[in-house]
């Protein structure tokens, strides 16, 4: 009796792993060259910062006073800031919030704008009208004004920041998702679902969200790439991140003072990941763009 | 639709939106923690004198919604409050800085025409490695945060190179100007590359079209068709973004003289927020929301003008 079951497992394993190669074809199929590059310089930045206790040479904060402002050496590839913490164990601790920040700005809009678009594409009359409005008030305050009045009121710290630019983000998000749903909506396997006695909700959470999921992910990623910058500028600008935390914002800032006293190496260092950072993104996101544009 | 009526119904759907958004701006000080008196007069609390002052001026012995209807009046009389740290009338503080903002986003904006168009009709028409350069080029701008070019362009222009000042918008006319070129390129990087992107892409499609080709057989000079038949119609996508690209310069102007150390809004908003002073944060960010909206409703209506084909009030 143990024959059968084992042999389905194994073939269940079989079919697993060939899925799982057809995942990676296809998702390198729609990054093209020049996406799977971006994406794997991407995943090294990720690694690198996820595991930054073990991959870092030094502690980010322990500042070597006797060593501050000292060029690249052996012992400190890229050189020490200002206060004498290596710069590249500080460039390795940023990157998580440089990362992670925008990641749960990007993870938030994304849910909620795309229940707020499913639910207007299907009910569709009133609510649409009433979600399309509720975006439009939204779209008139640029992006980088919601974390500011977020900042103003509840003070300076990553998570208001993060609030703030999640807030901004939902109608981009939102107003792609509904054109696309509106469009599914219309398509006869949606009918054909709902004579089968499919409820709303169920037909769009397993047949509309599917469909449209390709859009939804392109253009969440076509988003973190602004996110990033917005987060990194409101750093800079000593409203986000708070020191002494590594973060690549706050290290152009802390950078900038010494590149007017002529040390340019900690600016030019987190300003190059940030610049890499959101090139990664951003081609990734072009790419998953087009690409899901020619699959309608 | 004639244009008369469309203009109203613009005029009527931009006043609804400010009317909300001003609510909004008016009901950030009820969404602070704490009381709204303690908020404005924050840690350092208040003289009886400032109280009465406070209260009068937020009319907080009002009902909820007759304050808003008395702040919108005030506001509409140009009366924007009253600065607690600069213990000024917060409308005299940004009539004061508002110039310096203007000049930096029209000088970017002519940096950001002038650059993207020419970038983007040189690669679309030269093709091969300067296509492939160009574009290279604005990926890399579209990638790089304004903070990020000013603090280069600080470092080589200004501390390397000693060719223009490192801080300050200067004494007023061309000094001001000279002050103001390394914040300009800061801000248009981004916005020039994104436009050379539109731009490449619509010379090329226009490039393909049968009409270019009748001019081409018909032996006009390459010169004539790029102008008069290529450009001229590529102007429809390219006019749109640069006037809303125009629209997100008023925010992007906030972490710029920042950089730059310019007396303008955005430094003011940012200076308020960290010492608390809300009068200003409410007034300054009433203002830069006003003037996005404001700018975004007139491209919307230049973008009818510029194309006949569009039909007024198409929602599309």
């Amino acid at each position: 009796m143990t024959t059968p079951s084992t042999m389905s497992l194994a073939v269940a394993r079989v079919r697993d792993r060939r899925r799982a190669t057809g995942f990676a074809r296809r998702t390198a199929d729609r990054l093209g060259v020049v996406g799977c590059i971006a994406a794997t310089i991407l995943l090294v930045i990720a690694l690198a910062a996820a595991f930054a206790p073990l991959v870092a040479p030094y502690d980010p904060d322990y500042p070597d006073l006797l060593a501050s402002l000292s060029g690249p050496s052996p012992a400190h590839l890229l050189g020490t800031d200002a206060l004498g913490r290596d710069i590249l164990s500080r460039l390795i601790w940023g990157s998580r919030i440089t990362l992670a920040g925008p990641g749960l700005v990007i993870v938030i809009a994304t849910v909620v704008g795309t229940l707020l678009a499913l639910l207007a594409a299907w009910r569709g009359g009133r609510t649409d009208t009433a979600v399309a409005w509720v975006l439009d008030i939204l779209f008139a305050v640029p992006g980088i004004v919601f974390a500011l009045i977020a900042v103003a009121i509840w003070g300076p710290s990553l998570a208001t920041v993060v609030g703030g630019l999640a807030i901004a983000y939902v109608p981009y998000v939102a107003r792609v998702v509904r054109g696309a749903s509106l469009r599914e909506r219309r398509m006869p396997y949606v009918s054909a679902a709902w004579l089968q006695g499919q409820s709303g909700t169920g037909i769009t959470f397993t047949q509309i969200l599917p469909n449209v999921q390709p859009i939804v992910v392109a253009q969440a990623v076509s988003s973190l790439g602004f996110a990033v910058i917005e987060l990194a500028a409101v750093s800079f600008l000593g409203l986000g991140v708070q020191p002494p935390t590594a973060d690549l914002g706050l290290m152009v800032k802390s950078g900038f003072d010494s590149v007017l006293r002529g040390h340019p190496a900690e600016a030019i260092a987190a300003g190059t990941l940030i610049v890499l950072i959101v090139w990664c993104v951003t081609v990734i996101g072009d790419r998953l763009t087009s690409s899901a544009r020619s699959m309608r | 639709m004639s244009l008369a009526p469309y203009l109203l119904r613009r005029l009527g759907g931009l006043l609804l939106v400010l009317l909300v958004t001003s609510f909004i701006v008016f009901g950030l000080l009820y969404l602070a923690p704490g009381s709204p008196l303690a908020f404005i007069l924050g840690p350092r609390g208040g003289t009886p004198e400032q109280i009465a002052a406070v209260t009068e001026q937020y009319h907080l012995d009002d009902p909820f919604l007759l304050r808003y209807v008395a702040w919108l009046g005030d506001l509409l009389r140009g009366d924007l409050g009253y600065s607690i740290v600069y213990r000024q009338d917060v409308s005299a503080l940004i009539s004061s800085r508002v110039g310096t903002t203007l000049a930096l986003v029209s000088m970017a904006a002519i940096i950001i025409a002038l650059v993207g168009i020419a970038a983007g009709t040189f690669a679309a028409l030269r093709g091969g490695w300067g296509d492939q350069l160009t574009s290279t080029l604005a990926a890399v701008g579209l990638s790089t945060p304004s903070f990020v070019v000013g603090v280069a362009l600080i470092s080589v222009f200004a501390v390397g190179l000693g060719w223009f000042p490192t801080f300050g918008s200067g004494t007023g006319g061309v000094d001001t100007l000279y002050h103001l070129v390394l914040p300009a390129v800061a801000l248009s990087v981004a916005s020039a590359a994104y436009l050379a992107r539109i731009t490449r892409a619509a010379v090329l499609e226009e490039g393909g079209r049968e009409h270019v080709q009748t001019a081409t057989a018909r032996g006009l000079a390459p010169g004539h068709i790029v102008r008069h038949h290529v450009l001229r119609n590529s102007l429809i996508p390219i006019v749109t973004v640069l006037g809303l690209t125009i629209a997100t310069l008023i925010a992007g102007a906030v972490v710029v003289e920042n950089v730059f150390a310019l007396d303008g809004l955005g430094s003011l908003l940012v200076r308020a927020i960290l010492q608390r002073d809300f009068a200003v944060v409410q007034a300054v960010i009433l203002v830069l929301v006003v003037a996005f909206v404001v700018v975004n409703a007139i491209v919307d209506v230049l973008y009818t003008f510029i194309d006949p084909r569009i039909t007024l009030g198409s929602r599309q």
